[in-house]
């Protein structure tokens, strides 16, 4: 669209996040992704008759941290709903859930789309559990529980986002945050994040929301912008063409770009919510949600302030460091163990996110540690190894670890700095290479360049640049 | 005591002296039910020769420092989870399920010694007062085998009453235990809710079920209380509080006892026969000792109704999961909705498939506030009478049921009939405060009259002081069903 | 109250038999539910739990579930050890 748009666009997400415990939500399954189907189950995340829930402390600690990071109320007095519905995924054919008390009552998610910052206003984060995972086949459909009853945190915003662009960054924003937060793994194609998509739009004069409609079971952020564009599109189009919105659940269909009308009977529920007789209300105090507070990491934002100010470094540096947490706790584990904040941000941001890149591993899965980068500098600081030395000492530790001197003696890395060996060095480059002496002398300084290469070449490397310099310069000016 | 079984207190004595052995209680048993079951149809099923291997290694053992129930077989309603046996809640929807997993009070007996002994019947899902709703037929009477045995628990109190369990374990949503011990002549103990552990039960009304024991004697009922009480981990509405000392607690008199008699247990709807006992053992209690008072509890009228829509609500949720993808019984169609629906048509009974639509339709949208938030709120004027009536007295005397047993088929048509029979069981329930049922004499076609005891929450040692006091000072527990005697019982 | 709806909230079909036998039954138990209106409940809490018990948690440790074979005995139709059902329409 051009110009000014004459419709208005009203988006809502529900966002499903898995939240990340050692076990499920009500038995002590692990919560993994990956096992073979349905062997982390047993009788109560399989519904089995007389199996009962027990909640898990860690999902309710997560769930009010969330909504402590989103500014969000945190309820006092919360309960759990059956929320009844029969589909095979659903073990009990009904969902434990939340229903009108949930554990966090608003906030917001800041975000900025092209320069401009909004907020994305919070209705509400109910914690439930998730269901079964279906296999579909020809003929018949094959479902694996393992997935039934990890512990899932439902983020429902406001219908104050305007966009798909917006829609993408609050997810973006989101996700940052809960990471960040140690909330969820925010893994997408584990299915980490979810979401379910509520769109409407209406003329720019009326006031009301317009007629929505609920695309369901988004697991890419990308798949929310191209169905958004899609979906605001039709529902433009059909309002210019004079028609109606149905009040409908559509599905994505990635394949073909469109959102499709599913058949309604199979959405028109009646959830018959009612409290869950076998779990007991949380109540929660101040003391317990201000320890909760005080556990929170810093959010990005304050961390990307506090290395401008307290570490001296530049912006880009602090935004690239903080943009992933567990890069940020590196450079920062770096510093504790004694670098100096540019030399490591340097470090970090060049030769370890290169390797990370090109090995594709998370920091986790690299064998340096902070301690191994910051001995590194340490001996580059102290003049026992050059640059290219440091380099290859770097990339040891990164696929193997170990004990940076230890791999600087092993491997002969150290730099030469005593001079009778460096002037027998110098001396054999300058018989070597008369013309470049000459040229030097001639004024040419580049030869000096040359030279100083040559000199490094017979070290192997070894020698102490800046004292080869010195002693070149001492033979060629003297 | 009737037929040729011990008690559960006597055994341990009775094996320490060498006077009998388990196996040969073990025997004893197979014998009563190979001879008595095909009339009776307390069992479902059992397994007499592991029974009987089980007893032989008991024997083998040395009887020094045993655990409470060393050699204990312990019969087993069909609803609790067995490990490695069915658990089909007399219904055709779960024929083929084989529990995984103990029940946690099943695994409290077996740490305490005994066997889960069988698999005992019951109305289907525990929905039912006369075990007419079991899918594999009725359990009988052991006093009269044209009878009702009550309900839920029928095959429980059928298999105690009728010499074939030692002593058995039953639940009480609505009068599951007391009601059928009553009608049965046993001892029938419902458990404050919150005081044994639920994992494991087959949840008909979650916030109603309880577990409870069946037994011979007021005393027995103690002894398996105090085995499977106490706190879970695995059910968060079992309470974490200290289990006292029940059988101390049976002291043999009721000196300094205020008993209550609440007023709305009296009426006129009440069998004459029934009145007429329970006056009787009114009269009994005051000679052992206690003050006897009245009571009001106001809101009586309402309980069946607050009753049946608080369980069949809890219910039609407890039953979604029988759909067979998981487990249990399966009808194929062509999706998986279709399927559900022609399932759960063909293998759930009619009574059951009542209350799912009735326990439906009060949770639905619309009806939501009218009918399920009425009966909650009824359900807090409910507990605050038994509040009050507590304020006044130790425990509350009372008809179990208005009628004895009544013939086979006699109410089967009738559902509000039948529901209406639960009025003096279902309050406790609702309050979630103990109760017990106590043989109290016979009417005169000679069935049982069970006086209900009734006592606050978590007082279990309260109302099993008055039952065995009342039980020692008379002999209805000493009565021999016919069905024991014709067969040759002692 | 239409018993063939509510039936089909339940997700159980019923016979035309059952449907007029049900709704007779339980439209006589609905009139005596009725009697609770005539209660007046202004100010009363509703009872969800017997019990009034707050913040049962268990501790998050990771515990192995039951044997995969074990759990797939109960199955009343499996394959490749996923419990199969009719194809899932969307
Ligand atoms: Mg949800
Ligand atoms: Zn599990």
């Amino acid at each position: 669209m051009s110009g000014a748009n004459p419709y208005k666009v009203s988006i809502g997400l529900e966002t499903h996040v898995q939240l990340k415990t050692r076990s499920k939500i009500w038995c002590a399954c692990p919560n993994t992704f990956g096992s073979d189907p349905n062997t982390d189950v047993c009788p109560i995340c399989l519904g089995y008759p007389g199996s009962m829930p027990v909640l898990n402390a860690e999902a309710v600690k997560l769930t009010v941290m969330a909504g402590l990071l989103l500014g969000c109320r945190i309820n006092h007095y919360s309960k759990f709903d059956r929320k009844s519905y029969f589909y095979p995924d659903m073990p009990k054919n009904y969902q434990i859930s939340q229903y009108d008390q949930p554990l966090c009552t608003g906030g917001s998610v800041p975000i900025e789309v092209d320069g401009k910052p909004k907020v994305i206003r919070i209705h509400r984060i109910h914690l439930e559990e998730d269901v079964a995972k279906n296999n579909h086949f020809e003929t018949a459909s094959g479902v694996d529980f393992n997935r039934a009853g990890t512990p899932l945190m439902e983020i429902v915003s406001e219908p104050d986002i305007a966009s798909a662009d917006e829609a993408f960054a609050f997810l973006q924003a989101l996700k940052q945050m809960l990471v960040y937060g140690g909330i969820t793994d925010g893994n997408l194609e584990q299915g980490n994040i979810r979401c379910d998509i509520n769109c409407s739009v209406r003329p720019d004069t009326q006031t009301t929301l317009g007629t929505k409609t609920e695309i369901k079971n988004m697991n890419t952020f990308k798949g929310v912008h191209r169905s958004l564009t899609y979906e605001i599109k039709r529902q433009i189009e059909v309002c210019e063409q004079g028609g109606k919105i149905m009040q409908e659940t559509r599905r994505w269909d990635d394949a073909r770009g469109v959102t499709t009308a599913m058949r309604s009977k199979e959405y028109a529920h009646d959830y018959r919510y009612f409290p869950e007789p076998d779990l007991m209300p949380v109540v929660l105090d101040d003391a317990q949600i201000d320890e909760w507070r005080t556990a929170l990491p810093e959010m990005p934002q304050a961390r990307r302030t506090r290395f401008i100010t307290d570490f001296g470094l530049p912006a880009y540096d602090a935004d690239v460091l903080v943009a992933d947490k567990p890069i940020a706790d590196f450079f920062e584990a770096t510093l504790a163990a004694g670098a100096s904040p540019k030399a490591a941000s340097n470090w970090v941001m060049t030769e370890l996110l290169r390797m990370l890149g090109e090995q594709e591993w998370s920091v986790s899965e690299a064998r340096i540690t902070p301690t191994m980068l910051a001995d590194i500098l340490r001996l580059l600081d102290e003049g026992k190894i050059n640059n290219p030395a440091a380099k290859t000492i770097f990339s040891v530790c990164f696929t193997e670890g170990g004990d940076p001197r230890a791999i600087m003696e092993a491997r002969g890395l150290a730099q030469v700095s005593d001079e009778g060996a460096l002037d027998r060095w110098v001396q054999a480059a300058i018989t070597a290479n008369p013309k470049s002496v000459a040229d030097y002398q001639a004024g040419k300084k580049a030869a000096l360049q040359f030279l100083m290469g040559q000199v490094m070449r017979a070290s192997q490397g070894k020698a102490n640049p800046p004292k080869v310099m010195q002693a070149l310069k001492a033979q060629l000016d003297g | 005591m009737h037929a040729q079984l011990p008690t559960v207190a006597t055994l341990p004595q009775l094996l320490a002296n060498g006077q009998t052995t388990t196996r040969s209680v073990v025997d004893t048993l197979s014998a009563a039910i190979e001879s008595r079951n095909p009339v009776l149809n307390a069992y479902l099923s059992w397994d007499g020769a592991e029974a009987a291997r089980w007893a032989q290694e008991v024997d083998a053992q040395s009887v020094a420092n045993r655990p409470l129930l060393a050699g204990v077989p312990i019969g087993i309603k069909d609803v609790l989870n067995v490990q490695g046996q069915p658990c089909g809640c007399a219904s055709l929807i779960l024929e083929k399920y084989v529990s995984p997993y103990d029940a946690t009070a099943v695994a409290r007996l077996r740490q305490a010694g005994a066997l889960p002994f069988g698999r005992l019947n019951m109305d289907e899902f525990a929905m039912g007062s006369s075990n007419e709703n079991s899918a594999y037929g009725p359990a009988r009477n052991p006093w009269n085998a044209g009878y009702v045995t009550g309900g839920s628990s029928g095959g429980s109190a059928a298999a105690v009453a009728g010499g074939m369990a030692v002593a058995a374990l039953g639940t009480d949503t609505g009068g599951s235990i007391r009601q059928p011990a009553a009608f049965c002549g046993c001892v029938g103990l419902k458990p404050s809710y919150g005081r044994v552990s639920r994992y494991g039960l087959t949840a008909f009304a979650s916030s109603l079920d309880q577990i409870g024991p069946l037994t011979q004697s007021v005393e027995d009922a103690a002894i398996l209380l105090q085995v499977i009480a106490g706190h879970d981990p695995l059910d968060s509405t079992s309470l974490d509080r200290p289990v006292p000392d029940y059988r101390a607690a049976l002291s043999g008199d009721l000196a300094g006892m205020r008993l209550g008699l609440p007023r709305e247990y009296f009426t006129d709807g009440v069998d004459p026969q029934v009145t007429w006992a329970v006056r009787a053992a009114i009269e009994e209690c005051r000679k052992l000792g206690a003050e006897i008072v009245d009571v009001d509890l106001p809101h009586t009228r309402y309980a069946v109704a607050t009753y049946y829509i608080i369980a069949t609500a809890e219910a039609s949720a407890n039953l979604a999961r029988f759909d067979g993808v998981r487990y249990g019984a399966r009808e194929s169609g062509q999706d998986p909705i279709d399927s559900y629906g022609r399932t759960r048509a063909r293998y759930f009974g009619p009574e059951v498939k009542r209350r799912i639509i009735l326990g439906t339709f009060v949770l639905s949208s619309g009806y939501y506030d009218a009918y399920y938030l009425r009966a909650q709120k009824v359900r807090t004027l409910i507990r605050r009478d038994f509040e009050a009536a507590f304020q006044q007295c130790d425990a509350l005397l009372a008809p179990v049921a208005p009628t004895t047993a009544y013939p086979l088929g006699e109410r089967v048509d009738d559902p509000l009939q039948m529901y209406l029979g639960d009025i003096f069981t279902v309050t406790a329930n609702l309050a979630g405060i103990c109760g017990l049922s106590v043989p109290c004499g016979f009417s005169d076609n000679g069935l049982p009259v069970g006086l209900q005891v009734l006592g606050p929450a978590f007082r279990e040692e309260t109302i099993l002081r008055v039952g065995h006091a009342y039980e020692q000072a008379t002999d209805w527990h000493h009565g021999l069903p016919p069905v024991c005697a014709e067969d040759g019982g002692q | 109250m239409d018993v063939r709806d509510v039936a089909h909230l339940a997700r159980m079909h019923i016979t035309a038999e059952e449907a007029t036998l049900f709704q007779s039954q339980l439209e006589h138990i609905l009139d005596h539910v009725r009697d609770l209106g005539e209660l007046d409940l202004d100010g009363v809490e509703p009872t969800a739990h017997a019990v009034a018990v707050q913040n049962v948690f268990r501790v998050d440790e990771a515990r192995p579930g039951l044997p995969h074979a074990q759990v797939m005995a109960n199955a009343p139709q499996a394959r490749n050890g996923l419990f199969m059902v009719p194809r899932i329409l969307e």
